[in-house]
């Protein structure tokens, strides 16, 4: 479903993505892990086409994107639903609005289908009466799951979830979780659920994608993953300070000593 | 020298390099307001956020420049015992050339400010990236709608703001140099052609097209956060001023060369 080939992206000096190899197959939910800053955020704005990588190829639905001209990729964009890390909802509008932007954009529906799908897409991620409210006066967990909303609102193949349960309470949390499941289950969605949560990452992934700089250095079930014995991976599921991670990085932040 | 020459080079470079990605922009926009579908709405929403709202300045400031026009000519004009000439003079000027450009330098600053500032933190909150995630053109979302409100109200405006500078002239000439009324708009209107009123609007739509593409380019290429955000937004200020004059100043070349009008 989503093939990613030696794919490679830098700013300026900065190596990013440094051939990067991912595949996720149709129905699945991949987890990524990895540090804050090791381009996962990078590889999902690539996949939805937001920025050009350098080289390599991402072929998605058989299509290679990265040939696409913006007017072909928003053909694929159709199928692919993103949850940004900062929510990114329109602050111009309400959330109603905003969940309901795909089908006020793209589908004629009168006004009562309309308030119906957005309070359905609402309430799957735990929020309800909230539509009148502006995007400024909810708190960052809600902003995280009315995007989540407006996604799940167009229906998607393919979400991309970056984060999904950051800045949100351990229950909601596990509700979030629960709906990725589901929508794996029910709908076979296609998911790529980036994430620093392991306890969630176990829950709701067929398996786990681990980034280390700029490259997937294990990838596999989650039992594999949680019985891996890399010092690297070790050091990043059970939160060490102390590592192989930390020490190749002890030379950019100097010890303290 | 040379690095002088250098530095001439490197700056021709980029006001070349920034004058092609405003016309890539302009024709993105064109394109983009011609095809399908056409969400009038949106453009309207937009022309009422410009219009009213600057009504009142633009109006004010061109009352007051049709007095300040019509006392300075009094000052020459009354030697002369030609102040009679001074209606023609004041709603010549004000029609093809001065309406238009104090008005859209006031819009430039209170809509193509507005505008950058807008558009920039949509940027830099990544708003206009999930606009395209969601296959929606940043392009015709948000800047074709800017585009034709201001295309549309910049005339309005200017063409209001003809009437109250004439007015202004009035006030002087009336009360203070005592021309009679029934004569003041004599010489108004047998100075005043058509093709005074319709050159001047003419700019004001080129003047329209440029604060727009002006401020929503400089609001789409935001870098960083809250201080790209203001950066974008003096700049835009100031590149529209000056494209504003080197506009006027060209068309008010053809118009005078090339048309004879
Ligand atoms: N538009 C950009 N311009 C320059 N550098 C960028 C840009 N976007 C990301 N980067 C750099 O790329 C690297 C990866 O960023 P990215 O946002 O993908 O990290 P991440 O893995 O998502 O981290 P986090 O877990 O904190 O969200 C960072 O070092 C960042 O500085
Ligand atoms: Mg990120």
């Amino acid at each position: 479903m989503i093939e990613i080939r030696n794919l490679y992206k830098a700013f300026g000096a900065q190596m990013v993505l440094n051939n990067l190899n991912l595949s996720v197959r149709r129905g699945e939910t991949k987890a990524i892990i990895g540090r804050s800053g090791v381009g996962k955020s990078v590889l999902l704005k690539s996949i939805v086409g937001l920025m050009k990588p350098d080289s390599g190829s991402i072929n998605i639905n058989g299509v290679e994107a990265t040939n696409l001209n913006e007017k072909g990729y928003d053909r694929l964009r159709m199928e692919i639903g993103m949850v940004f890390q900062g929510g990114a909802l329109f602050d111009s509008m309400s959330v109603g609005d905003n969940v309901a932007f795909v089908l006020n954009e793209f589908l004629n529906l009168d006004q009562k289908n309309v308030r119906d799908r957005v309070a359905h897409a609402l309430a799957l991620v735990g929020l309800k009466d909230v539509e009148p409210m502006m995007p400024s006066q909810l708190s960052g967990g809600m902003k995280k799951r009315v995007s989540l909303a407006r996604v799940l609102c167009m229906e998607p193949q393919i979400i991309l979830y970056d984060e999904p349960t950051s800045e949100i309470d351990p229950i909601t949390a596990a509700a979030i979780n629960h709906l990725i499941i589901e929508l794996h289950d029910k709908l076979k969605v296609t998911s790529i659920v980036v994430t620093h949560d392991m306890n969630s990452a176990y829950q709701v992934a067929d398996s786990i994608a681990m980034f280390y700089r700029g490259q997937v250095i294990a990838d596999g079930k989650p039992q594999e993953i949680k019985n891996s014995t890399h010092p690297v991976i070790r050091q990043f599921i059970t939160g060490q300070a102390q590592g192989p991670i930390t020490e190749d990085e002890s030379l950019i932040f100097g010890h303290v000593k | 020298m040379l690095n002088f020459v250098i530095k001439i080079g490197a700056a021709t470079n980029s006001l070349v390099r920034y004058l092609g990605q405003l016309t890539i922009l302009w024709s993105q926009t064109i394109v983009l307001a011609l095809t399908p579908s056409f969400k009038g709405t949106r453009s309207l929403i937009q022309a009422h956020r410009i219009g009213p709202g600057s009504f009142v300045i633009s109006s004010l400031v061109a009352f007051f420049v049709g007095m300040i026009m019509a006392l300075q000519m009094a000052y020459q004009m009354v030697q002369l015992s030609a102040e009679i000439y001074i209606p023609k003079v004041v709603s010549v000027a004000l029609t093809r050339e001065l309406a238009p450009v104090l008005t859209a330098l006031i819009v430039a600053g209170r809509i193509g400010a507005g505008i950058a500032a807008e558009i920039g933190s949509m940027t830099v909150t990544e708003q206009v990236d999930a606009l395209r995630a969601f296959a929606v053109n940043p392009v015709k979302y948000l800047v074709v709608p800017r585009f034709l409100g201001l295309v549309l109200m910049l005339p309005v405006l200017a063409m209001l703001a003809d009437v109250i500078g004439i007015w202004g002239g009035y006030v002087i000439c009336v009360y203070k140099l005592h021309i009679s009324h029934q004569m003041f708009w004599k010489m108004v209107f047998s100075a005043l052609a058509m093709k005074d009123i319709v050159t001047g609007l003419v700019k004001t739509i080129f003047f329209g097209m440029i604060i727009a593409i002006v401020g929503c380019h400089q609001g789409l290429n935001v870098r960083g956060g809250a201080e790209g955000v203001g950066k974008a937004t003096t700049t835009a200020v100031v590149r529209s001023f000056i494209l504003i004059i080197m506009t006027d100043c060209m068309i008010t070349f053809i118009f005078y060369f090339l048309l004879n009008v």
